[in-house]
């Protein structure tokens, strides 16, 4: 999630400073700010929301609330940490506010474009290429993708963090709004909602055993 | 023999020191759970396998043009900023002081010598500081007494400090001028205390709305750890001392005097 050492520092330290320049009424001060973490922004929003329109849309209003809350921010922690934060929060918000519509419609759930509404343990019971066939394949991605459209927000918000930007479960929990505990829980249970949808593709094939049984 | 748990080779592959040593030596005998582990891991390289479009070149700059006309036209100035909703109060108490000031300037009669108008003017300017200072430190006070003494319920889920946390964030903005002005006046002490108690009101600030018990307990260790409000009784009771000229001290309580010697 983070670049390492000097690096680091020297962002960190210009970082600090466009913050200064921001609140001292520099609004370019600021453009630097945005166009620095964009790409680093919109590849959590992506993930956690799954479609690139609303990735950009938790973009555009994680840097219009970090402007408006910027004097909270005061140099306190990292601006990328922090604007990271705010994106995660939007996104949970959006991605429960989109489960709910869809509860009200009573739609079915949502699938990638252009794939039959299908239980994908189902369909690839038979025909699915070996694990290795399929490692890296689009079709693994976009199993992936579906799979990850199961998951309740906070699962989803939690494995993203985790995974993928390698965040500490205390900054899960604060994203979830719940404690560390909780959130080593959501982080488990998305990996075996994960680990189950995904059962085809990525075990080799053959029944699993059932885990903490006796052999 | 027993197989490892899901959730323990979970663990375990998180890095989990407790009970790390027997699932280790477990899966160096069960072949079974070593498969287990490595369909674990399989999840996660798949998880790796998804890519995220790449947004392009320009982007940061696209989000820019999308989202600048959105801001506020003009940056947040300083005197804007002095004139924040949140800092009308502080502003009101200062602007009545300063009327009162030169209200009392003019009473005291014509014939009063030039230096000694200069030192009355630069004493009223002192007092009219001290006064707001002390009121604000009263309203610190209150947010960090408050917080310290609430204590969840037990089985309480969630703990709600929106109120508080409001308060604190219009404390952190009144409470950065008087810094800058006890800055400008060279009082270290009082840039110190408002320094740190600028630290703690942003903690609160920044938490969310409703917060863990844990979480609040941290709010709680933090307020403590910096013994601020410790700190913050102290130089309420040294500027009510300065307030009233010290000429009618007020009889110090042994909690206060206390307090101090421990400050």
């Amino acid at each position: 999630m983070r670049a390492s050492g000097e690096q680091v520092e020297s962002v960190a330290v210009s970082d600090a400073v466009a913050v200064e320049q921001t609140l001292a009424g520099d609004r370019e001060a600021y453009r630097v700010l945005v166009e620095r973490h964009s790409a680093y922004v919109y590849r959590l929003a992506y993930r956690m929301t799954g479609k690139k329109e609303d990735a950009e849309e938790v973009v555009q209003e994680a840097f219009l609330r970090a402007y408006q809350k910027l004097r909270q921010f005061a140099g306190n922690a990292n601006f990328a940490t922090w604007v990271y934060r705010i994106a995660a929060n939007y996104a949970i918000d959006r991605l429960r506010q989109r489960k709910n519509e869809d509860a009200r419609r009573e739609l079915p759930p949502r699938v990638v474009e252009g794939e039959p509404e299908t239980d994908p343990l189902a369909l690839v019971k038979d025909r699915a290429p070996s694990p290795e066939q399929l490692a890296g394949s689009v079709q693994l991605a976009a199993k992936m993708k579906e799979a990850l459209g199961t998951l309740t927000p906070a699962e989803r918000t939690a494995i993203v963090m985790r995974h993928w930007d390698g965040c500490g479960i205390e900054e899960i929990a604060a994203v979830l709004k719940s404690n560390t505990s909780a959130a080593k829980n959501t982080v488990f249970r998305a990996v075996q909602k994960l680990r189950l949808a995904l059962a085809p593709f990525a075990e080799p094939r053959g029944a699993a055993r059932a885990v903490g049984t006796e052999s | 023999m027993k197989h490892v748990t899901e959730e323990e080779l979970f663990q375990y592959r998180e890095g989990d020191q407790k009970g790390r040593q027997a699932v280790a030596a477990h899966l160096q005998e069960c072949a079974e759970c070593r498969g287990e582990l490595a369909r674990l891991e399989a999840v996660f390289a798949a998880l790796d396998a998804m890519p995220v479009p790449d947004p392009g070149e320009g982007y940061g700059a696209r989000v820019w043009r999308q989202i600048a006309p959105r801001l506020p036209e003009k940056g947040p100035r300083w005197w804007q900023a002095f004139f924040a909703p949140q800092r009308l109060a502080v502003a009101g108490t200062l602007a009545a002081l300063v009327i009162a000031a030169f209200y009392l300037g003019r009473i005291s009669g014509p014939g009063t010598p030039v230096e000694t108008v200069n030192v009355n003017q630069n004493q009223v300017r002192e007092r009219v500081l001290v006064v707001a200072v002390g009121e604000h430190l009263g309203k610190s006070e209150m947010v960090l007494v408050e917080l310290s003494n609430t204590q969840p319920a037990s089985g309480q889920k969630l703990i709600n400090i929106a109120a508080a946390q409001r308060r604190a964030e219009n404390l952190v903005e009144e409470n950065r001028l008087y810094r800058q002005t006890a800055l400008e006046g060279g009082d270290k002490a009082m840039v110190s205390t408002l320094d740190e108690l600028e630290r703690v009101l942003l903690d609160v600030a920044n938490s969310p709305d409703a917060v863990t018990p844990a979480q609040f307990e941290s709010i709680q260790k933090r307020i403590a750890e910096h013994g601020i409000l410790l700190k913050v009784r102290v130089v309420r009771q040294e500027l009510r001392t300065a307030e009233t000229g010290g000429k009618s001290q007020p009889a110090q309580t042994d909690s206060t005097a206390k307090e101090k010697n421990k400050a």
